[in-house]
């Protein structure tokens, strides 16, 4: 949030000498092949490529980008335009773990600042971040759907309910340990 | 009472494609398969099932603008619409984790009924377990031979899909949506025409949401009489009601159509100890808030409606009395501000002059002119000044807030703070 926010700068001319080939490896290239047979036109499968790389690199590197776009055979601004359109594509490094933590209106309606505050205070950071030894990345997010079990957060896609100060630091804990890794 | 929805629902241990059969699945698609696609049409429309997406439009109406025939395009698509991004509706989730065939079930039914060949789930990128569940149930069905080519020996071939997306409210908007799946930047299309004539890759295309669809399987098998009198009201079938916020026990229930607001929070065990209930949201945050006093209310499209709100998604939001109702509209137009697509300026411009605006008047620095200038902005956003209806959404919450609420922004203004101590 008090995190400035990066300028995006795409480097056309560097675009064109990338070929996806040098850049994802083959386990990226037919898990994307594979998206791309499911759809009518080969951009269809950007957002879907977007996460393939993403969940082996954990971000998306301007070198993914223009890899991706080659593979599609789309314009690397165009590809920008969707990656920075979602919420859940990082265009910048995060940590080995992400806490996403719910902001929206039944977390509100149970405090959920609290445990924003014990978040920021125990990891030394503001949301937006990541703490210095490159483990944990703090995000807001919106309504995670388990309103039923406010406040939560997502950590590494993972949803965790139902959450006190207590749970909190057990949580962290967990992390600290190299638990959840 | 029948509860063709959850009857199937298991959230731990979800049935996999035998269970779901020897408990009745898959009949509803089989009779399907016996009749023509308009027969099937005619059934649903016959049902009265209404769109569960937020809008209450008639699904066979709906359906009933797809080309069909002989000169129809070859290629059309049926998306189920599983973005549920509506901050407090937590509806779609539960049926898909708990009830995973249900939904493919009654996605072959839609996609038979509109002839369709290729089918999508729209999924929600935060829903890892429901995407896992999902693709286990398609797998289970491909295997089966359920979907793939000649599905029971039929002339009849469907294949289906999961997408799952990466987190933004608007690609819930189903043009959006359509935009989306094809892989451009989300931002909603112009009508006419309409996705079913002209929809994903330029084909006839009927998006529906998860809860409507999951409602097919019974209309099929049990026929729409029997689905007609599921609720004693207007609006057929039965419906996923929740409420979320302080009360005891938060949830989800499937209850007939028209059960009125109260009986949903008295399921919930009502307000928590020493908490009283000062407003609600019907059906989602882009609803207009009620209070107590209309909780008698029938949660059905026309009743709320005439009390001057939206049945929207049917989970409800309670506001208490120990939180501050312009810090709760801060918190809704906040969520709408940063999840506008900014395609068209009253959106992109009005909503974060709002947020501004209301941080103020929560700060206790907020003037008289903060408020005529909060309502000029309801009156800038609202319905056929903006490309989409997210921004209607955004201002049904505000102006009813403030009619309702008048008296705590005045105290905001006139004691220099919140009174809440937020
Ligand atoms: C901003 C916005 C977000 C929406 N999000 C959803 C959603 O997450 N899920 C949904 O089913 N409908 C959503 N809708 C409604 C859809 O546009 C559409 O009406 C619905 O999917 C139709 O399905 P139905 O006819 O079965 O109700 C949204 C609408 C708007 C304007
Ligand atoms: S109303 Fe808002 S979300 Fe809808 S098109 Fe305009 S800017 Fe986009
Ligand atoms: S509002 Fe936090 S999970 Fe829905």
């Amino acid at each position: 949030m008090s995190n400035e926010i990066p300028i995006l700068q795409i480097d056309l001319a560097k675009q064109q000498v990338v070929n996806y080939r040098d850049v994802l490896s083959q386990t990226e290239i037919d898990a994307i092949e594979h998206e791309c047979s499911l759809y009518e036109s080969r951009h269809a499968a950007a957002i879907d490529a977007l996460q393939i790389v993403q969940k082996q690199r954990r971000w998306i590197s301007d070198e993914s980008l223009y890899a991706i776009a080659n593979m599609l055979g789309m314009s690397a601004t165009e590809l920008e335009g969707i990656a920075t359109f979602y919420n859940l594509i990082y265009r910048q490094p995060v940590g080995e773990h992400v806490i996403h933590l719910c902001d929206s209106i039944s977390c509100w309606l149970h405090d959920y600042q609290i445990i924003a505050n014990h978040l920021r205070n125990t990891l030394n950071i503001e949301f937006g971040q990541t703490t210095k030894d490159g483990k944990i990345t703090l995000l807001p997010n919106v309504c995670l759907g388990c309103c039923d079990k406010a406040p939560a957060l997502m950590l590494d896609g993972e949803l965790v309910e139902s959450l006190n100060i207590e749970t909190l630091d057990n949580l962290m804990q967990g992390l600290s340990r190299g638990q959840n890794g | 009472m029948d509860k063709p929805l959850s009857q199937y629902l298991d959230l731990d241990n979800p049935q996999n494609l035998d269970a779901y059969k020897t408990t009745g699945g898959y009949q509803g698609f089989e009779t399907a398969l016996n009749m023509q696609p308009q027969e099937v049409q005619k059934q649903v429309s016959d049902s009265q099932l209404k769109g569960r997406g937020g809008a209450g439009f008639m699904t066979g109406i709906k359906w009933s603008f797809v080309p069909m025939g002989k000169d129809a395009p070859k290629n059309k698509y049926l998306v189920c619409n599983a973005d549920e991004m509506e901050p407090g509706t937590f509806k779609d989730r539960w049926l898909m984790e708990g009830a995973p065939h249900l939904l493919i079930e009654g996605m072959m039914i839609a996609a038979y009924a509109i002839g369709a060949d290729v089918a999508y789930i729209f999924l929600r990128g935060e829903y890892r377990l429901c995407a896992t569940r999902l693709q286990q149930a398609i797998d289970e069905a491909e295997a089966a031979g359920l979907l793939g080519n000649n599905i029971n020996g039929t002339q009849y071939s469907l294949k289906l899909h999961l997408h799952t997306s990466a987190g933004r409210y608007i690609c819930g908007e189903e043009t959006a949506l359509i935009n989306a799946l094809e892989g451009k930047r989300a931002n909603p299309r112009a009508k006419p025409p309409f996705p079913q004539v002209v929809g994903l890759f330029g084909r006839p295309t009927i998006v529906n949401n998860c809860e409507t669809l999951c409602n097919l399987p019974g209309i099929l098998k049990n026929g729409s009489q029997w689905y007609a009198e599921l609720s004693g009201g207007p609006d057929a079938g039965t419906k996923i009601y929740g409420i979320s916020g302080r009360v005891k026990n938060a949830g989800l229930w499937e209850l007939p159509m028209g059960t009125t607001a109260r009986h949903i929070l008295e399921l919930s065990g009502s307000m928590q100890d020493n908490l009283t209930l000062r407003g609600w949201l019907p059906g989602g945050a882009s609803t207009d808030f009620l209070l107590p006093e209309h909780l008698d209310t029938r949660m059905e499209y026309d009743a709320i409606s005439k009390v001057g709100s939206r049945m929207g998604t049917g989970v409800m939001i309670v506001l208490d009395d120990k939180h501050c109702p312009v810090g709760m509209i801060l918190n809704l137009l906040k969520f709408f501000a940063q999840e506008s697509c900014g395609w068209c300026t009253p959106c992109r411009d009005g909503l974060p002059w709002a947020v501004e605006i209301l941080s103020r008047i929560e700060d206790g620095q907020g003037t008289q002119d903060d408020l005529d200038a909060l309502q000029q902005l309801c009156g800038f956003m609202w319905i056929g000044k903006t490309f989409c209806a997210l921004a209607p959404g955004a201002v049904e919450p505000l102006r009813s807030g403030m009619k309702y609420f008048a008296d705590d922004f005045q105290q905001h203004i006139d004691h220099k703070g919140c009174p809440h101590g937020h």
